[in-house]
């Protein structure tokens, strides 16, 4: 036989190093370690890249070698991750995601957050009505573990004391905060991340979640209110409530969007839709997640160490307008 | 007609998996990536779950070692510890892995799947936020409702919780691109990354056999590229028992007679790089043998 070798064997014999010296790039990359690369050898990517997909076009018309086609497939897949992947260094990343990602994203969300604003509203004032007429809605609104007996059959004196030593009366107000910063921090991360999750079904749940926040709220309030001990009250809870709150609201926000666009994809495809909400509300929601964590450390230690009422206001409003021009205020257009 | 028989009953949607699906790059190829599979993907997230329980109790190990190394009397330390570590396991041990180039958790890497944009863009970071945050709803929301208990009213709400879990649970076997409910949201999905070595071409060795052995032109137009693909497998897996038999085979239906002289394996070797020569040759004027019943 004349033509013992194969074309196709020749057309692999041809390309085989290149391949393999792509293979030998990638893998350092994948392996985390791009800076070890030197510019010669990062330029050549691009140019190995394409080789490999031209060899794949050619390997399906010309070459039954399986083995050898599965190979530049899933070489051609690695590389086009490695060379489509433009990835900017984590700290580019983080800086430009609190300088523009996150307040355009909670921009971007205004109409869902006044709606979730809305019905936490609509629960408070629905709780501090019912509690009016009858206090024993108060056990409803209000579960037992977090009630640690402020319930309307406290005496006022013992009230007035868990807004000002902090829970575990007669210690140490210092002792114990971290635990409970840490508590308090993870407890309403859960809770909001898990308003966002919620969204997905149809926004229903949510609201649910956002009315018995605000429910839970308004009864506190409506005690505190009934003992003449509403200014004080409201000082202890928005210290830290402040932030708080917004960050539930803007989770609740965030899960609006999401079973928003579920219901009503506009202009897109369903699926399209959803994805570019999905995406729109994560971003709220990793902005969320640090806001609570403010929130953790104002309740875990701010709350507690500062005891005078009128400071408590005074932090309460400065965080108000922090959040307030952070993510609303007019700023200049972003220099491309 | 018996070839036609034989044919009907392969369904059409084995095919349509294995062909992948379409992603078509800048360049115009199509890459034909292969989907993770559910159970792939179930045996990922087992790996990471018993990851994160190692994990965590190694924390506390370490924290136990170093109250007692320091004697020192801070018990406090160690809720933190345990508090922000399983906060931080839980919400962003997925989402630290899948930010990495590999775009994937090591249960993913070792079940060789990787999370991509739907889209053929690049993965960004909300999207994997958007992809994990949801496991809340999918996963410890079910789990929650699996370790609650309560009895009357309670227990049927548990009951309608697990229900209504389930529905998330079971989202990936109900699309076509087995999307979970956070794939769906974040426009990711998740598909094999398997790093294939580049293995030798059979049809060297072939060469070599093929100088002492002939075949004639219909002994070689017994088979088309479907079984071609079949034989190279079988020379790969290189099984005694398996070349032996489907060298017995392939000697039966090309009538091979003079088969004494060479063992199985350079036989179909030789076969085997005869045959790809043929319907290479074939390609390159451009008819596709798909199978032996491909008359053309």
């Amino acid at each position: 036989m004349a033509e013992l070798q194969l074309k196709s064997n020749r057309f692999r014999e041809e390309r085989e190093a290149d391949w393999l010296r792509l293979e030998r790039l990638l893998a350092r990359i994948e392996g985390g370690a791009p800076s070890r690369l030197s510019s010669t050898q990062l330029l050549e990517i691009p140019v190995l890249y394409r080789q490999a997909l031209s060899s794949l076009s050619v390997a399906r018309s010309i070459s039954l070698d399986q083995g050898l086609i599965d190979y530049l497939e899933s070489l051609c897949t690695r590389a086009y991750f490695v060379v489509y992947g433009a990835r900017t260094s984590l700290w580019e990343r983080v800086g430009r995601f609190f300088r523009e990602d996150w307040p355009a994203s909670v921009r971007s969300v205004w109409r869902e957050t006044l709606v979730a604003a809305a019905i936490g509203i609509i629960g408070v004032v629905v709780a501090m009505v019912l509690i009016g007429q009858d206090v024993d809605w108060y056990y409803s609104f209000v579960p037992k573990e977090s009630a640690q007996g402020r319930d309307p059959t406290a005496a006022t004196a013992y009230l007035r004391e868990t807004l000002f030593h902090g829970v575990q009366a007669g210690k140490d107000p210092s002792d114990g905060l971290s635990a409970l910063a840490t508590f308090l921090f993870t407890h309403n991360a859960q809770i909001a991340i898990f308003a966002f999750a919620l969204g997905f079904a149809l926004c229903v749940p949510t609201a649910a979640l956002m009315m018995f926040n605000g429910a839970m709220l308004g009864a506190f309030l409506s005690l505190f209110i009934s003992r003449g001990l509403g200014i004080e009250a409201a000082g202890w809870l928005f210290i830290h409530g402040v932030t708080e709150l917004f960050a539930i609201t803007l989770a609740g926000a965030a899960g609006f969007t999401i079973g928003w666009a579920t219901v009503f994809p506009g202009q897109m495809s369903r699926i399209d839709a959803i994805a570019a909400a999905g995406r729109r509300a994560a971003t709220v929601m990793v902005g969320v997640v640090v806001m609570l964590f403010v929130a953790g450390l104002l309740e875990g230690f701010a709350r507690q160490l500062i005891q005078s009422t009128p400071i408590r206001y005074a932090v309460a409003t400065a965080s108000a307008v922090v959040w307030g021009v952070y993510f609303y205020a007019k700023r200049p257009a972003a220099t491309p | 007609m018996r070839a036609a028989r034989i044919k009907r009953p392969r369904p059409p949607r084995v095919l349509a998996a294995d062909a992948g699906r379409e992603f078509v790059t800048p360049e115009g190829v199509d890459l034909r990536l292969r989907l993770g599979e559910v159970s792939d993907r179930a045996a990922a997230l087992v790996i990471d779950l018993l990851l994160m329980v190692l994990m965590l109790i190694g924390m506390s190990v370490l924290a136990a070692a170093v109250l007692w190394a320091t004697k020192a009397e801070a018990p406090e330390i160690v809720g933190v510890i345990w508090l922000l570590g399983f906060f931080l396991l839980r919400n962003f041990y997925f989402t630290g892995f899948e930010l990495r180039p590999g775009a994937a958790t090591p249960g993913k890497r070792l079940m060789k799947l990787r999370v991509i944009a739907r889209n053929g863009g690049r993965l960004t970071a909300d999207a994997v936020f958007a992809r994990n945050a949801l496991r809340e709803l999918e996963l410890f929301l079910p789990m929650g409702f699996l370790f609650a208990r309560g009895e009357g009213v309670d227990a049927w709400l548990v009951s309608l919780g697990c229900l209504w879990s389930l529905i998330f649970l079971l989202f990936p076997l109900f699309n076509r691109d087995r999307l979970r409910a956070g794939d769906l949201i974040a426009g990711t999905m998740v598909v094999r990354a398997p790093r294939p070595l580049l293995l030798p071409d059979l049809a060297r060795d072939g060469a070599v056999a093929l100088t002492e052995l002939t075949f004639s032109e219909v002994q070689l137009d017994a088979y088309g590229i479907k079984e071609l693909q079949v034989l190279e497998n079988v020379l790969r897996g290189n099984d005694r028992k398996t070349i032996a038999e489907v060298a017995r085979r392939i000697r039966t239906k090309i009538a091979w007679t003079d088969g004494a002289a060479t063992s199985d394996r350079a036989f179909l070797a030789a076969y085997y790089a005869a045959l790809r020569g043929r319907l290479e040759r074939q390609m390159l004027f451009g008819r596709r043998r798909k199978d032996k019943f491909d008359k053309g």
